[in-house]
């Protein structure tokens, strides 16, 4: 009798626990990781381990200025890559091409959840919906 | 007890011979073969190493480079082109490494290959190296044709081939063009051996004479 009493205790006990992480944290956590896999196959040989670009050849991810200011633009760029385009981050210039990356919405969102939160960045999660209405007004 | 004691001494004394004994040395890679000649009517063998083959490129200055002009260099090659996405900026991230290390060192270069020398045109190698951070003579990047490159790959016993295909080893070479060291060039760990390698080399008696 007194060990089940201590189950049904401890059952009671990592149930309240799980349930205090809210749900706005998980689907962070979770869109977070997902990110960061997505990141180490797709954009992490230019931009670097921890988003530091190369030289002035690629530029670094660190500038959350420059996150904030093209906000609506972060899906087309992954999505269709940069050409002849140039881009100031950090106040430095930078033309280099980028590769256009064939991803999913769902996917950008999540790169872009790990690129924002990383690296020094601190911008919450990126949601799909922000994403698909972002890819739809592409220029 | 005593007797003990004496097997310690022993054993030290018997390693500390080995240690100055053995010098570090690289390894020498590729085929090689015996040459026996006679030299004064006594006959001489002499082993023949694999050296790297003949060229003539053009450098980011525009200037004219062979195989000669990197006589008497300790060099690093590997093979590359500016618009590739995947390896190369990981290869080059650690190749500046080696190119900051060795910077104020004399003779000794790095020499990248373009494998797409129709896009990779002189100027766009200087553009290349200038984002790359890379001024003065040493880091060559070089342009040639194409087939000549490709053939000159497997020289450094690595692949370069059609369809911008390349393996990311950086090769190392010696005073008397023979390889001593190939290091997967997307590993920092294997970047960081090179640069001791390097230096190991650097301290070889063969490598301090003049050529």
């Amino acid at each position: 009798m007194r060990w089940q009493l201590s189950a049904l205790i401890l059952f009671v006990i990592s149930f309240l626990v799980i349930s205090c992480a809210n749900d706005q944290d998980i689907e962070f956590k979770r869109a977070y990781s997902a990110g960061e896999v997505v990141y180490t196959q797709h954009c992490q040989n230019c931009h670097g381990n921890n988003g530091e670009g190369l030289s002035a050849l690629m530029p670094p991810l660190t500038d959350s200025v420059y996150l904030k200011q093209n906000k609506t633009q972060l899906a087309c760029i992954i999505k269709f890559g940069l050409k002849d385009k140039l881009v100031i981050v950090s106040g430095k210039p930078y033309q280099n091409q980028m590769p256009p990356a064939d991803l999913a919405p769902i996917e950008i969102s999540q790169v872009l959840t790990y690129v924002k939160n990383s690296f020094g960045n601190k911008m919450g999660v990126v949601k799909v919906e922000d994403v698909n209405k972002d890819l739809g007004d592409c220029k | 007890m005593r007797n003990l004691f004496y097997a310690l001494i022993c054993v030290l004394a018997l390693s500390a011979c080995n240690n100055s004994a053995s010098q570090k040395m690289l390894p020498i890679y590729g085929n090689r073969e015996a040459s026996t000649k006679t030299v004064d009517g006594k006959t001489v063998t002499d082993t023949i190493y694999q050296t790297i083959p003949k060229f003539n490129f053009i450098n980011q200055y525009g200037d004219s480079i062979s195989n000669k002009s990197l006589d008497g260099n300790i060099y690093v090659a590997d093979f590359f082109f500016t618009t590739c996405p995947s390896i190369c900026p990981v290869m080059h991230r650690n190749m500046l490494n080696v190119y900051k290390e060795f910077k104020n060192v004399g003779n000794f270069k790095i020499v990248s290959y373009t494998i797409d020398p129709k896009h990779d045109s002189v100027d766009v190698l200087k553009k290349y190296a200038d984002k790359l951070g890379v001024t003065g003579n040493n880091w060559l990047f070089l342009q040639g044709q194409k087939e000549e490159t490709y053939k000159l790959a497997k020289g450094y016993m690595v692949e370069a081939r059609e369809g911008n295909v390349h393996d990311g080893y950086f090769i190392l070479v010696d005073k008397q063009k023979r390889i001593r060291g190939s290091y997967l060039g997307t590993d920092p760990a294997e970047v960081t051996k090179m640069i001791a390698d390097i230096k190991t080399l650097q301290a070889e008696p063969d490598q301090n004479i003049a050529q």
